[in-house]
């Protein structure tokens, strides 16, 4: 078998245990959390009768391991279950949540990550000097405040005093692709902002990091321009490094913006994971959390293996 | 001028004059925008309401988990969203009386033991099918049953057999109650078909307005139901409910015209709110109380002095000044204000006084190691500040407190009504019965101050059957004065409803029963 074959192999099997050890935690995560789902639906005025009725109901009195196998056999089927609180199906709810989180962060990434590298080449061509000091200076002040207030300062100038943008980004099918990006505008902006700077200093950094070395020094003496050296020399040997990075702000993008959503009120999945937390609907939270997994893992395999695909060594072995 | 204004006016009512373009006459008259602004009101008021348009409102607490079904509504969303699309046998007016809904009349019995509830007739359900007795009934017994999750279990108590008779739905009540009808105020207890026996989370209601999307933690979205039987509700041709938890992004929302209505502005931004443009702020004292609870029969609490002694160690002006912004009014030791019929006002009010509370605390006897007062965010909006003031207002008077802070998360199952001190909060009830008898009665399960004494449960069962008024103000005025002054509640204030709109709504009318007109916004309000 091809080495990169076996190698890309050995990541999908380890991927694929990492998310059965992750479906463990998250089970384990959801039992020792504090109180009970049916005091959290009832809330603060709830009788005693009605609780012990719910229990039963919900199968609360089932030992957890039990429940642990019965859940990742369904999951495996594409069965989620229905959601405690509300009795509507998971798999469902879940999937308008998570097509809203795709989306956003697909816009988010769309306009972030070229923008980012673009950035830092730019910066690295001219290292040391005001377009790379203001670069640097620019990104790391936006990710320096917090999100929130990025996103409180646009919602008042922009939504509220000039009326551009709307400040509710609740987006639904019947709106056409026009109005959903336009309803959607100030919340890439500000994951733009917030996932900027750490892209853009890696790239930075890597590029910077190649341009050290010797055969850097040979293009330049074979009289290419500045930009040429980056783009033929140094990008395709940084790109491991960078492509890690790329990956874990996508990442980000999908499972961390639920700041982002309840400033906002996108109708994503972070909003989704909260409230059920909050009401201990357990196989909702289960379900949402080992979605979270599997991005976060899946993404990381990819930037593994355009990794592996990038170094020349791996791909011609002696 | 007058003359002008007058007919300024006149042409408002005749619908002939914009807002806008009766301002701008009256400024050219010199007349302040504020006076123009209420002129306009009362101009646009008088010409009835305008039919037609998309009434939008911001609210908050709604969640991805809410469901349909009136049961298990708890949190603000849920409460507008029934308001909506269901309706009750009864509501509570603006002035504290009975306004008869899908009930037409109501009359109880010599004693107050049966009462029969005539139901109206040619009211419908949303699939068409006409509203019976039969409904009522089931829904009822939907909300009392043994499995019954709902969250009007507990008022449901006292009965002890329902039955229809033609158009009558009849209750017998287990002992007399003066204020059954009262009972059937509980937002929970929305008619539906079969009482919802079929499907609890039916989208079939009775209310002036039809479900259309049902996106629970989102929105919500309804039309006008056609076949309504009150042609003087529901003015706007449809409604949006958008879930804006956030406070930020509601009040963004509402300054730049994406909702007409929002719920809960925070007292300290209200005063800001009230001068931007085009903004009104409303707001109104509700049954609403904010508290420290301590458990009568776990030490030291159980000891009479020292809870007085806590009781004046609390400076309820400084409260209300700096965690209600004013907006509420001082709370006296029990949980019942003038927002209730028969209060007594007579009742002094108690006040801080560091030197009584030094005596209390000295003949308590406590050994002088620091109360723990258990507190949250989400006990009530401020709590950990007001923890923070109580402290040092029972420092003053030598009583050390420790402030222990828990999470948001599982308070209201690990430390409400578990820990013997702790903040806390409640909505109140439209009348004193059920409020004394849903926290105060021995036996109540969500006595949440321990609070068991056999002469006070006496009082609350006469008062209950006592359909003299006079004489049932009086007992309400003992039963008062003992939990003041033996109880375990630390009252420190009765919030205010505060909400805003923008100045295009028209049709507000302050209800102290509850959130945003007491959910009434939704069928009496309209855009101009």
């Amino acid at each position: 078998m091809h080495p990169v074959l076996k190698l890309i192999a050995q990541r999908l099997a380890l991927s694929v245990l990492l998310l059965l050890a992750a479906s463990v935690l998250i089970f384990a995560g959801t039992m020792i959390l504090p109180g009970d789902v049916a005091q959290s639906i009832l809330g603060q005025s709830a009788t005693p009768e009605a609780l012990a009725n719910l229990r039963a109901e919900l199968g609360l009195n089932d030992p957890p391991v039990a429940r642990y196998f019965a859940w990742l056999g369904g999951a495996l089927h594409g069965d989620l279950g229905t959601a405690l609180t509300n009795g509507r199906d998971i798999a469902e709810s879940l999937g308008v949540r998570l097509k809203n989180t795709l989306f956003l962060a697909f816009w988010a990434a769309l306009i972030s990550v070229p923008l980012a590298i673009l950035l830092g080449l730019i910066a690295v061509r001219y290292e040391g000097r005001w377009p790379d000091k203001a670069i640097s200076g620019v990104t790391l002040a936006s990710i320096s405040i917090p999100e929130f207030l990025i996103g409180y300062l646009l919602m008042y100038f922009v939504a509220v005093k000039l009326g551009w943008f709307s400040s509710v980004a609740m987006i639904n099918d019947s709106m056409t692709l026009g109005q959903k990006l336009n309803a959607i505008a100030l919340p890439v902006m500000v994951l733009t902002l917030v996932v900027l700077a750490h892209m853009m200093r890696m790239t930075r950094a890597a590029i910077l990091n190649v341009m050290q070395s010797a055969y850097i020094e040979t293009a330049e003496l074979k009289g290419l321009s500045g930009f040429d050296v980056i783009r033929k020399h140094a990008f395709p040997n940084a790109i491991s490094p960078i492509v890690n990075v790329v990956m874990l702000n996508l990442a980000y993008l999908v499972v961390g913006v639920v700041v982002i959503e309840v400033v906002f009120v996108y109708p994503g999945m972070g909003q989704y994971l909260v409230d059920h937390v909050s009401k201990r609907d357990v196989p909702v939270v289960q379900a949402c959390g080992l979605i979270f997994a599997a991005v976060y893992i899946g993404l990381n395999m990819i930037a593994d293996i355009v990794s592996i695909l990038a170094n020349p060594r791996l791909r011609h072995p002696k | 001028m007058n003359d002008q204004l007058d007919y300024l006016a006149s042409r408002v009512t005749a619908r002939k004059m914009s807002r806008r373009e009766f301002m701008g006459r009256a400024a050219a008259l010199g007349i302040s925008a504020s006076l123009a602004s209420s002129l306009f009101a009362s101009a646009a008021r008088a010409a009835g309401p305008v039919k037609g348009g998309t009434l939008k409102m911001g609210s908050v607490g709604g969640e991805s988990t809410n469901s349909l079904d009136p049961a298990l509504a708890l949190s603000q969303v849920s409460y507008h969203v029934l308001y909506a699309f269901g309706e009750k046998l009864v509501n509570v007016a603006p002035d504290g009386t009975l306004e008869m809904r899908v009930a037409e009349s109501v009359e109880a019995n010599d004693d107050g033991s049966v009462w029969t509830f005539r139901i109206r007739d040619g009211i419908e359900f949303h699939d068409g099918k006409p509203l019976t007795a039969e409904d009522v009934m089931k829904t009822m017994e939907r909300h009392s049953n043994e499995e019954s999750q709902s969250g009007a279990l507990g008022i449901m108590r006292g009965i002890q057999s329902m039955a229809v008779d033609g158009k009558n739905f009849v209750v017998n009540l287990t002992e007399p109650n003066a204020d059954l009808p009262y009972l059937m105020n509980d937002y929970h207890l929305m008619i539906q078909p079969n009482g919802g026996m079929d499907d609890p989370a039916t989208r079939i209601g009775c209310g002036p307005y039809k479900v259309e999307v049902d996106e629970p933690g989102v929105r919500h979205t309804f039309s006008k139901f056609e076949n309504y039987w009150d042609d003087t509700r529901g003015h706007a041709d449809s409604l949006e409910i958008l879930v804006l938890n956030d406070a930020t992004a509601r009040m963004a929302a509402l300054q730049s015209g994406q909702v007409h209505v929002v719920n809960r502005v925070e007292p300290k931004i209200a005063d800001l709110l009230r001068r931007a443009p085009n903004i009104n702020v409303y707001n109104v004292g509700g049954p609403g109380h904010y508290v420290f609870i301590m458990h009568c029969d776990t030490p030291p609490f159980d000891n009479n002095d020292l809870r007085m002694a806590l009781k004046y160690a609390i400076n309820r002006e400084e409260m209300v000044d700096k965690i209600l912004r004013g907006y509420g009014t001082v709370g006296n030791d029990m949980p019942i204000n003038a927002a209730y019929p028969l209060f007594d006002d007579t009742i002094p009010q108690r006040s801080y006084d560091p030197e009584k509370a030094a005596e209390h605390y000295k003949k308590s006897g406590h050994d002088g190691s620091p109360i723990i007062l258990r507190t949250a965010d989400g006990a009530f909006p401020g709590a950990v500040d007001a923890a923070a003031l109580f402290q040092q207002s029972a420092q003053a008077a030598g009583i050390p407190l420790e402030i222990k802070r828990e999470p948001n998360d599982g308070y209201w199952s690990e430390v409400w009504n578990v820990k013997p001190f702790c903040a806390s909060y409640w909505g109140g009830r439209p009348v004193q019965d059920q409020m004394y008898s849903t926290a105060y009665l021995s036996t109540a399960d969500w006595n949440d101050t321990r609070f068991k004494n056999a002469e006070f449960d006496a009082l609350l069962l006469q008062a209950r059957a006592e359909l003299d008024e006079p004489k049932r103000k009086a007992l309400y005025s003992k039963m008062g004065m003992m939990v003041r002054d033996e109880g375990g509640l630390i009252c420190p204030m009765f919030n205010d409803f505060v909400e805003a709109t923008t100045s295009n709504v028209q049709g507000w009318e302050p209800n102290p029963d509850g959130d945003t007109m007491a959910g009434r916004w939704s069928s009496k309000l309209w855009l101009e």
